[in-house]
């Protein structure tokens, strides 16, 4: 009987995401009076895990699973479920996780919340709080199965430290046959990603031309932030799609969102409004951001944004 | 080739969300519904598919009578044929399980749905489906291309995109990027008076038991207004971010 948490690394080093979702296990492991186990894969030091909770460390080095497969990952995070004998299964909200949780759910005939906000308001029956309707409500769902799969949206639980340590052991899952071949990968190592970021700086037309980004970007630099923008921006190409944020693009649950250039169409801001901080720079008064933002400035982007970067400059050098 | 389509009846983006009996219920007195975004990006390129390698296109639905005028939608933008589940979807599993039966009663090479529906955002359904059937499966797919028995798929991941080759049978994790927002098509009327007439066939549900279920539901706390700066003084935006809001 545990908690089983999938502890999610990257070329070796564990992802912020891995912390919060180690919180919210311990969380759980708290009110069910059991233990941690957090699964690690090809991750280089586990130690860090023990801060947020986590008792035990299954460790699992295999260079089959060197590149991520969905099916590989399910099938190692099953075994190591069943071996541990562990009632519920904690995830994040990343691609990745979202992509093998499915499986896995298959695979241990287990009930699965997603984007779940709150760490169970009951644990009998075993009750979440999920958002749905792409932000505009909460569900309180309720899973009926044995082995409970929670998926956690990020950014939502927080980093909880604990004064604990781990201890460690190798854990030799078998691997079955992929299904699934990666031929290559496109990925901006020097940029944080949306999933990943903890501020996201987004613009929109109001821009008017994409040789307008540079004051975008560095303001993004200057607050450690990700790039995103808004749909008009990505149909004109202005931005890759990678950079879309919304409701067929992606979802954004940042610390802080701030937008500038756009009027925050509802299908903008079903996509964004999870983040938990929104700050609107736009020359419209009426538009409709302002209704769904924190801080507004009602002002032309031209020179806002460039004396928002200086002031930020001399707040972060002061700090 | 054979593809299943798996559309998801939901209410438009604009729709004001309300719940009703205590709220334990989505209310849906005066919501438009659509075919879910997601599922549109999929039934589209599995149009190009039917049109360039001559694949055949069903489209299915788990759900009540009240969704066949959304299968009708996507019969109209040129899906072959329909097929409803009759039964009330409940939760991503039960629903996964309708389709998995569906796709394997009609030895489907591959079966595209979105990668979640803007309803419950459950997010599970395509992946449990190919865990159900042990197909291959690729999420959030962005770029589709099939050759025979072989297939070629985009991914988007966490700050950028992969390319994976596998084999049919397939499942697709859809969103957009299989095609772009101007490639959907408006039903013409032509493609609507021809809807009428193409099969929509209502089959009965397998027993599926419901793993989760939806308690209740609730609403955000509604939103202060705003807190106005003047872009004279954006010092104070910064000061409120950094102590009021402490996010800098």
């Amino acid at each position: 009987m545990s908690v089983l948490v999938y502890t999610e690394s990257e070329q070796g080093a564990f992802k912020k995401t891995a912390f919060e979702v180690a919180s919210y296990a311990k969380a759980v492991a708290n009110q069910l009076g059991t233990t941690v186990t957090a699964v690690a894969i090809n991750a280089n030091d586990t130690s860090a895990l023990g801060t947020y909770g986590v008792d035990k460390v299954l460790n699992i080095s295999n260079s089959q699973l060197d590149k991520f497969n969905a099916n590989a990952y399910a099938a190692a995070l099953k075994q190591a479920a069943e071996s541990e004998g562990a009632q519920v299964v904690v995830v994040s909200s990343s691609a990745d996780s979202k992509y093998l949780a499915p499986l896995l759910a298959v695979g241990l005939n287990a009930g699965y919340a997603t984007n779940v906000v709150a760490a169970p308001s009951s644990t009998s029956p075993f009750t979440v709080k999920r958002t749905a309707f792409t932000n505009k409500a909460f569900e309180n769902t309720q899973i009926n199965t044995d082995v409970k799969i929670v998926g956690v949206s990020n950014n939502a639980f927080g980093l909880i430290e604990n004064s604990g340590s781990a201890s460690a052991e190798e854990f030799s899952p078998s691997i079955p046959e992929l299904g699934v071949t990666v031929e290559s990968v496109d990925k901006a190592t020097d940029k944080v990603s949306i999933a990943d970021a903890e501020i996201v700086v987004s613009a929109g037309r109001g821009l008017k031309g994409p040789e307008n980004w540079g004051m975008i970007e560095e303001l993004a630099d200057v607050l450690g932030a990700a790039t995103a923008c808004s749909k008009p921006v990505s149909d004109l190409g202005w931005r890759p799609h990678s950079e879309h944020v919304g409701q067929t693009g992606k979802p954004v649950a940042s610390n802080l969102y701030i937008a500038i250039g756009i009027s925050g169409a509802i299908q903008h801001l079903a996509g964004i409004n999870a983040s938990k901080v929104k700050v609107v720079i736009n020359t419209d008064p009426e538009a409709p951001f302002f209704k769904a933002a924190d801080y507004g400035v009602v002002g032309d982007a031209f020179q806002v944004v460039p004396e928002l970067i200086e002031k930020l400059k001399a707040f972060k050098a002061q700090q | 080739m054979k593809i299943l389509v798996c559309i998801s009846h939901v209410p438009d983006t604009t729709s004001k969300i309300n719940f009703s009996d205590n709220d334990t219920k989505f209310d849906t007195n005066g919501v438009q519904f659509v075919i879910n975004p997601n599922d549109e990006f999929g039934l589209t390129r599995a149009m190009w598919f039917k049109e360039k390698q001559g694949a055949s296109v069903t489209v299915v639905n788990v759900g009540g009578a009240e969704t066949e005028p959304t299968l009708r939608k996507a019969l109209a933008i040129g899906a072959d044929e329909a097929i409803r589940v009759n039964t009330v979807a409940t939760d991503g599993f039960s629903v996964a399980k309708q389709l998995a039966n569906v796709a394997n009663t009609g030895g489907y090479d591959v079966v595209i749905a979105g990668r979640e529906s803007i309803d419950y955002n459950g997010g599970m359904v395509p992946g449990m489906v190919a865990g159900l059937l042990n197909a291959n499966f690729v999420n959030n797919c962005i770029g589709l291309e099939i050759d025979g028995t072989s297939a070629k798929a985009v991914r988007e991941i966490d700050g950028g995109k992969e390319t994976v080759s596998t084999s049919l049978p397939l499942v697709i994790g859809g969103q957009k990027g299989l095609v772009e927002e101007s490639d959907l098509r408006i039903p013409n009327m032509r493609g609507i008076m021809m809807a009428r007439k193409k099969p929509l066939n209502v089959v009965d549900p397998v027993d599926a038991n419901q793993e989760t279920t939806s308690v209740s539901f609730e609403k955000p706390t509604p939103k202060g207004a705003v807190t106005l700066v003047s872009p004279d003084n954006l010092d104070e935006l910064v000061s409120l971010l950094h102590n009021e809001a402490k996010v800098i």
